[in-house]
């Protein structure tokens, strides 16, 4: 960039007006190179979300089209992959999932909210800032560290206080889902309290409104919709969650009746058996089957989440 | 006629205060409900923890599947994983960073990109390790190994990079980009001399927070590279290794007689270093938010 540029040199058969008119030199040719690069890495992602999709779906292609029965896939409740004739009704994983991603919400949601609200509104300074490291922190804790905690800690701790004998159940991951999706909750949630203009705050306040008054009346209805969001990406999150889920909920393949029972998800079950399922075979395939699933499922979760934050902002 | 404070709080104002006294209280006990969890996690795996934590710990290999002896191999494996992992999230998010935020109308196709960066960032764990399954250990033919490893989990901490990279690159104002395109700077030498140097926090950020969700993951890496015990330190991207939250995985489900402070003691370390790396990147982040003159 510091050398003087050249005069350009005519192209050949160029006349040499055209050629002094020119002005594409080396720089010029750098900058075309590096937007064709920079536009490919930003396919990368689109890219990459088909390629996920396309080669789930190719593995498990051949089951889908030849035996996959829908009905029995999502109704049945006996997954007994292993045994001769293999059975492979996903209800009891279903069901399981349902159970603990419910435990999970009815744990997270108030605590997220609670958190979101008094980090955004109430707090201030200092304090402001170490609750936000603390929640961020939170949310670093890697997924099998959950899971230690659920097998050693949160195990006896249920036993105790409750008198069952099975410490691994619905309460213990949705407890650790619950703990696990919350900070991710909080954040989104305070950046819809965030969203929501100070001047409405100042109009509330000027009519002699306390904090929560405002808070209550006019900075939650407006943030309803990134709310919402929050608990739909918490849903998502909670849902898809794999390692602690298989370490705290004792993974057993029957539909739950009560919180204290052990179950199983689908993340679990995949994880727990493609190491065992014969390559191409077709339990190899009703697990791809079932991660197609968890696609689109989770898929759908954070496009309508999307769609809302979206909607809200593009409104206001 | 009372002589009272003609400015006291009437009844109702009483009330509202009283509810708002309340309100701030409960909320901060929520806060606090959530956060205490975390503290009390970190007591527990300390004082569990550290009978297993010596020098020894980390330089020797493990031994009877991970019951006795170190865990040398799973270290360096988890640091093969997340360097290679690394060397290709990077360049690929930055890149897509950069077409974002300097390039990108808004347009249809801006929006599909968004949409799947969203999406990419929200697909379960254990669904990018079918991918890499079917993807990079067998389309690709890489086998289980580190470099399939590897890629599954750079596709997945991809999102991570390009948001931590396309936030700081827009936070360089506007005024510099106008500066050096007036003076006859391509976009892209404004790009590669002006708006980088002036993000590089937001870069180092986003490495370090792939770094931290690489080192902790575990799902993605069980099928595609890593492997329940092995004594031999990696030889290059085509082997197979130990990984650490792996090996916390085995020694706490898979791996019987196994001492009760070992998975303790993995785990403290795991949290350790992804917890170090955190607090890293939000001190540089406050560092820089500080010294910023724009």
């Amino acid at each position: 960039m510091t050398t003087a540029q050249q005069p350009p040199t005519p192209h050949r058969g160029q006349p040499a007006w055209a050629a002094a008119l020119d002005t594409r030199d080396r720089a010029w040719w750098n900058d075309l190179a590096m937007r064709g690069v920079v536009l490919a890495g930003g396919m990368s992602a689109v890219l990459f979300i088909v390629a996920i999709f396309g080669f789930i779906a190719s593995q498990g292609f051949e089951f889908i089209v030849n035996r996959l029965d829908l009905g029995e896939l999502l109704l049945g409740v006996r997954w007994e992959p292993t045994v001769e004739p293999p059975q492979y009704g996903a209800l009891p994983l279903i069901a399981g999932t349902g159970w603990i991603t419910a435990v999970a919400m009815a744990i997270a949601v108030p605590l997220a909210f609670g958190a979101a609200i008094y980090v955004g509104e109430f707090a201030r300074g200092k304090q402001r800032e170490w609750l936000k490291i603390g929640i961020e922190l939170l949310a670093a804790i890697p997924s099998v560290v959950w899971g230690v905690i659920g097998l050693h800690v949160m195990k006896p701790i249920i036993q105790e206080l409750f008198g069952v004998q099975v410490g691994l159940n619905v309460l213990n991951a949705g407890i650790i889902l619950g703990l696990m999706a919350a900070p991710i909750m909080a954040t989104i949630a305070e950046d819809a309290l965030k969203a929501v203009p100070d001047s409405y705050r100042e109009a509330a306040e000027a009519l002699g409104a306390t904090k929560w008054q405002v808070v209550w009346k006019v900075v939650l209805p407006h943030a309803r919709p990134g709310l919402s969001a929050a608990v739909l990406l918490g849903i998502g999150r909670a849902f898809g969650e794999t390692i602690a889920v298989l370490m705290a909920s004792g993974h057993r393949l029957m539909i739950p009746e009560s919180i204290f029972d052990s179950a199983a998800t689908l993340t679990a079950t995949i994880a727990a058996e493609l190491g065992e399922a014969a390559v191409g075979g077709d339990h190899y395939q009703v697990l791809f089957v079932l991660g197609m699933l968890l696609f689109l499922i989770t898929f759908a979760i954070n496009l309508t989440a999307d769609w809302i934050v979206r909607g809200r902002r593009s409104k206001a | 006629m009372s002589r009272a404070n003609p400015f006291a709080p009437t009844a109702l104002e009483g009330r509202s205060l009283g509810a708002e006294k309340v309100a701030r209280l409960g909320f901060l006990v929520v806060t606090l409900l959530l956060l205490i969890p975390a503290l009390g996690i970190l007591a527990v795996l300390v004082v569990e923890g550290a009978p297993g934590m010596s020098l020894a710990f980390f330089t020797e290999k493990p031994r009877e599947n991970g019951a006795a002896g170190g865990i040398a191999t799973a270290l360096v494996g988890t640091v093969w994983l997340t360097a290679v992992a690394l060397a290709i999230a990077l360049p690929v998010g930055v890149a897509a960073a950069i077409y974002l935020s300097e390039y990108a109308r808004d347009n249809w196709l801006t929006r599909t990109i968004n949409v799947a960066i969203v999406n990419l960032a929200g697909v379960p764990s254990i669904v990018h390790a079918l991918f890499g399954v079917g993807a990079f250990v067998h389309f690709l033919q890489f086998g289980k190994s580190i470099l399939a490893a590897s890629c599954t989990l750079a596709v997945m901490t991809l999102p991570v990079v390009i948001v931590a990279t396309r936030e700081s690159l827009q936070a360089v104002p506007k005024a510099f980009r106008d500066a050096s395109w007036n003076m006859g700077a391509t976009r892209w030498q404004t790009i590669w001399h002006i708006v980088l140097p002036n993000s590089g926090s937001g870069i180092l950020t986003g490495l370090i927070l792939v770094v931290c969700r690489a080192v902790g993951e575990t799902a993605p890496i069980m099928f595609t590279g890593a492997v329940f015990f092995r004594q031999l330190y990696p030889g290059g991207v085509f082997d197979k290794t130990m990984a650490l939250s792996l090996h916390l995985f085995n020694v706490s489900t898979q791996v019987t007689n196994v001492p009760r402070h070992v998975p303790f003691a993995v785990a403290l370390t795991l949290i350790m270093v992804v917890l170090s790396m955190n607090a890293l990147a939000i001190w540089f982040r406050m560092k820089l938010r500080g010294r910023k003159k724009w």
